[in-house]
């Protein structure tokens, strides 16, 4: 759905092929294109710019190898800052005195009460923590007892508090409970506000007073756009935030908020929600947040391990052969299988492929990888000459390499189908080039009907 | 100064699509200097203003597309000379994207031969649904219509009791089977009820989903199917609400809540905060969808009527641009 950075930037960079380095000059409408990509993304205005000035600055100088085409250098640059500004995992920070208070703060509707009960699962469970929970959202309606069920739950302590309660009194209460009951953890749901409710700012700001929490949660919804810069802002001045909470991230937003809130706060991002299940929180992976704003899953990893991996002769030798014209038989696909097959397969590829994850699931059960052993062992059935003509394989013939092959009719069908769709994407491919294209092209190919499998 | 100035901000200062307005900088460099640059004073139209407008609209949200467009209509109009200065640029403007919204503006109408009137509120999660049903449901009361509210979302852990809240407050009957009913169940009964107590319009809550998930999403299919065995033509509205703070996320929201439940209108909520909602232009053009109304806080009273006049003027309500509009 998304079109890739990578296939956007080939059109501004087409014009580079052949020089060896980039230049202020010739990378400058390949810069907007960068600009133009992390907009869509929802990336806020004022971080796009700077980001791109950082990609400016690293990319300006920097040589073309041989084995990776500019735009490939370029997405290259482009990932590698964005994952360094994204940053790395880091967890909570809990060496403290018990009870150690996480405090959770952001707009309404973010996802602050879900996210506390996931947290207080999330620490009984993986660090074997006593953990106590406390709503100190007053406002909303049924605020409170949202956070009581989930508590239940979650199977943590649920402090009990009321809306006729001030939020001061609650936690105030609640860390005194906490202290009584010996909890590691007290975990402190708010409601949600404005960054421009001064009223409500001061609240909160008064509350972080009194708990001095060891962490300040600001929770941020992955579908924010522009307006996640002037909230991160505002919300980053009035309380010292230790790190971020981005939820809702298994829809399909791109995410830019992310890197909006990231390098407006310099905070770190320290988990992800994945869905409404008190289950469903993860660590944060920069890398993963990087492909998905950039919309290309991570192409990138792909093409490191395409140079590492790929028998380079075989692809030079096959690249040559097209281009000169000359069709891709059946023992080229068998090449192509055999160097698939050392990228970890068809599940282990697709993914890496943007928008893939659902293919690799669905692939992952309808097929095997050992597919690739028996699309093997079915050309290797055959003689050089039905290598070469694949047309000239009739219904004996088929009989035969099955047969041999120890596989059904359809199988062979089914591989000779694959192989024209194959040789259909190659000659797409010699136009345009590149190994990020092709292993697209063979996402694709694997999804389609005629692939074999349904779609994901 | 010469033609050189506006090239040169051209160069220094790359704009988005300056590569789209170099055409205006020789145009307007022409004009200035056959004018002379004292007769346009501080109300110039220049590069300046020009990137201001196009980062308000995309701090905005109004998407890369969009503003390329309004952008390119504009330049063509400098180009052409049909604006003078900035007030005539302003006035253009937003004329032209009250234009856009124009069609949209339209009020949720409740058609009395319908008993009862079926409205069901869908959205991602978070959105701000039940709160617009709270909000919704406080107007309707005052028109003096007869209202029932259900209570859809059996999911989300004390939806039933926050729904529950809004109906006390407003003195509503809220029909509800509970946590982990069947919420086309749910509604098929409160419209069963509703029909049978004679009331005039019932708003059905649902549980907040992900436009991306196609399970959840059927299942909002099956509570319009389940309610068209009562009446063929109900549920005779669905509204999605979208929050203005959403980025270009909600225009697949707008179009897979569409195209799963037949939306007919949309409630842009939490437009008090600084977040502008400027996604619907596009959702606007691409979905042809009415906005009835606009979410303004929390409480009860806090919803009005969308009024694309409004929505744009809050666009350029910000200080940097008062002393050029008035
Ligand atoms: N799909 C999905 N939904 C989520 C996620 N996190 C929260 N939600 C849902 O988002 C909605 C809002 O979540 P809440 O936890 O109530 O948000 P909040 O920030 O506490 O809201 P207020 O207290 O009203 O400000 C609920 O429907 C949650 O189930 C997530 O990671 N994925
Ligand atoms: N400031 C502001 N807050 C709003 C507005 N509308 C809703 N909210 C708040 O947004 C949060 C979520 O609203 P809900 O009505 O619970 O949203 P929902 O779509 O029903 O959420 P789920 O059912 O969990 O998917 C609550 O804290 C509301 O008070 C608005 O117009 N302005
Ligand atoms: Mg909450
Ligand atoms: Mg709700």
């Amino acid at each position: 759905m998304f079109e890739s950075l990578a296939d956007r930037l080939g059109a501004t960079l087409s014009s580079l092929t052949g020089k060896s380095r980039l230049t202020e000059e010739n990378i400058q409408g390949t810069l907007r294109e960068v600009r133009l990509a992390l907009l869509e993304a929802d990336v806020a205005l004022s971080v796009a710019k700077d980001f791109v000035e950082q990609v400016s600055i690293r990319a300006v100088g920097q040589e073309v190898s041989s084995s990776l085409s500019p735009g490939q250098v370029f997405v290259k640059i482009v990932n590698e800052e964005l994952v360094r500004i994204m940053g790395e995992a880091e967890g909570l920070n809990l060496n403290t005195q018990p009870p150690a208070i996480i405090l959770l703060a952001g707009l309404q509707g973010a996802g602050k009460t879900t996210s506390a009960a996931k947290l207080a699962y999330w620490l009984k469970k993986r660090e074997k923590k006593s953990v106590m929970v406390v709503s100190a959202d007053v406002y909303r309606p049924a605020a409170i007892d949202q956070l009581r069920t989930l508590a239940a739950e979650a199977e943590v302590t649920f402090c009990e508090s009321s809306p006729d309660q001030k939020p001061l009194d609650i936690v105030r209460s609640a860390v005194d409970q906490a202290k009584k009951q010996f909890a590691d953890v007290l975990i402190v749901d708010t409601a949600g506000r404005l960054h421009v409710d001064e009223a409500m700012m001061a609240e909160i700001k008064q509350l972080h007073d009194v708990l001095s929490p060891a962490e300040t949660l600001f929770v941020v919804d992955s579908m924010t756009g522009q307006d996640a810069a002037n909230t991160a802002q505002s919300f980053n001045e009035v309380l010292p935030l230790t790190g971020v909470i981005l939820t809702k991230t298994d829809g399909d937003a791109r995410g830019g908020a992310a890197l909006s809130v990231r390098s407006i706060t310099g905070k770190p991002i320290k988990f992800m929600a994945v869905g409404e299940t008190i289950d469903a929180l993860d660590a944060f992976y920069p890398d993963r947040i990087a492909g998905r704003i950039l919309g290309m899953g991570d192409v990138l990893s792909l093409i490191e391990e395409a140079e590492q991996k790929i028998d380079k002769k075989k692809a030079e030798k096959l690249a040559r052969k097209i281009k000169k014209g000359k069709k891709f038989d059946l023992e080229d696909f068998r090449d192509q299988i055999q160097q698939m097959n050392n990228m970890g397969g068809i599940t282990g590829m697709l993914d890496k492929l943007p928008g893939m994850g659902k293919a690799a699931q669905a692939a992952q059960d309808k097929m095997s990888d050992n597919m690739f052993g028996q699309m093997e062992a079915i050309i290797n059935s055959m003689t050089p000459g039905e290598r070469h003509y694949p047309d000239s394989i009739n219904g004996s013939r088929k009989k035969r390499i099955a047969g041999g092959s120890g596989t059904q009719i359809q199988d062979i069908n089914r591989l000779l189908k694959q192989h024209k769709q194959m040789q259909k994407m190659m000659k797409k491919l010699t136009k345009k080039g590149g190994m990020a294209n092709m292993m697209r092209g063979m996402g694709g190919m694997m999804q389609s009907p005629g692939g074999g499998m349904p779609r994901g | 100064m010469t033609s050189n100035v506006a090239d040169e901000a051209e160069d220094s200062k790359p704009g988005l699509f300056s590569r789209m307005r170099s055409g205006l900088s020789k145009t307007r460099s022409r004009f200035v200097d056959g004018i002379g640059r004292a007769f346009l004073g501080e109300k110039e139209i220049d590069d300046d203003l020009l990137e201001q407008i196009e980062a308000t609209l995309l701090t905005s949200d109004v998407g890369v597309e969009a503003t390329r467009e309004v952008i390119t209509n504009l330049t063509q109009k400098i180009a052409r000379r049909a604006l003078n200065d900035s007030r005539a640029l302003f006035d253009s403007l937003k004329s032209e994207l009250v234009g856009l919204l124009a069609a949209s503006e339209s009020p949720l109408v409740i058609d009395s031969s319908k008993k009862p009137f079926v409205i069901v509120m869908v959205g991602v999660n978070g959105a701000g649904k039940t709160t617009s049903i709270g909000k919704l449901a406080n107007l309707l009361k005052q028109q003096g219509k007869t209202v029932m509210l259900a209570a859809g979302d059996t999911f989300r852990a004390a939806a039933v009791e926050q729904l529950s809240v809004w109906g006390d407050r407003l003195d509503l009957p809220v029909i509800s089977q509970g946590n982990g009913a069947d919420s086309a169940s749910v509604i098929f009964d409160a419209m069963a009820a509703a029909r049978s107590r004679d009331i005039d319009v019932l708003i059905a809550d649902t549980a907040g989903r992900l436009q991306n998930k196609k399970n959840l999403m059927d299942e909002l299919s099956k509570i319009n199917r389940v309610l068209a065995r009562q009446d063929p033509d109900a549920p005779h509205a669905v509204l999605l609400a979208l929050d203005a703070g959403t980025g270009q996320n909600a225009i697949s929201q707008a179009r897979e809540f569409q195209s799963a439940v037949n939306v007919t209108g949309l409630i842009l909520t939490k437009l008090d905060g600084t977040a502008k909602g400027g996604v619907i232009f596009a959702i606007a053009r691409q979905l042809r969808l009415p906005i009835h109304f606009v979410g303004v806080g929390e409480k009860l009273d806090d919803m009005r009527a969308f009024s694309a006049q409004q929505f744009v003027d809050a666009l350029f309500d910000d200080d940097e641009f008062s002393d050029v509009q008035n």
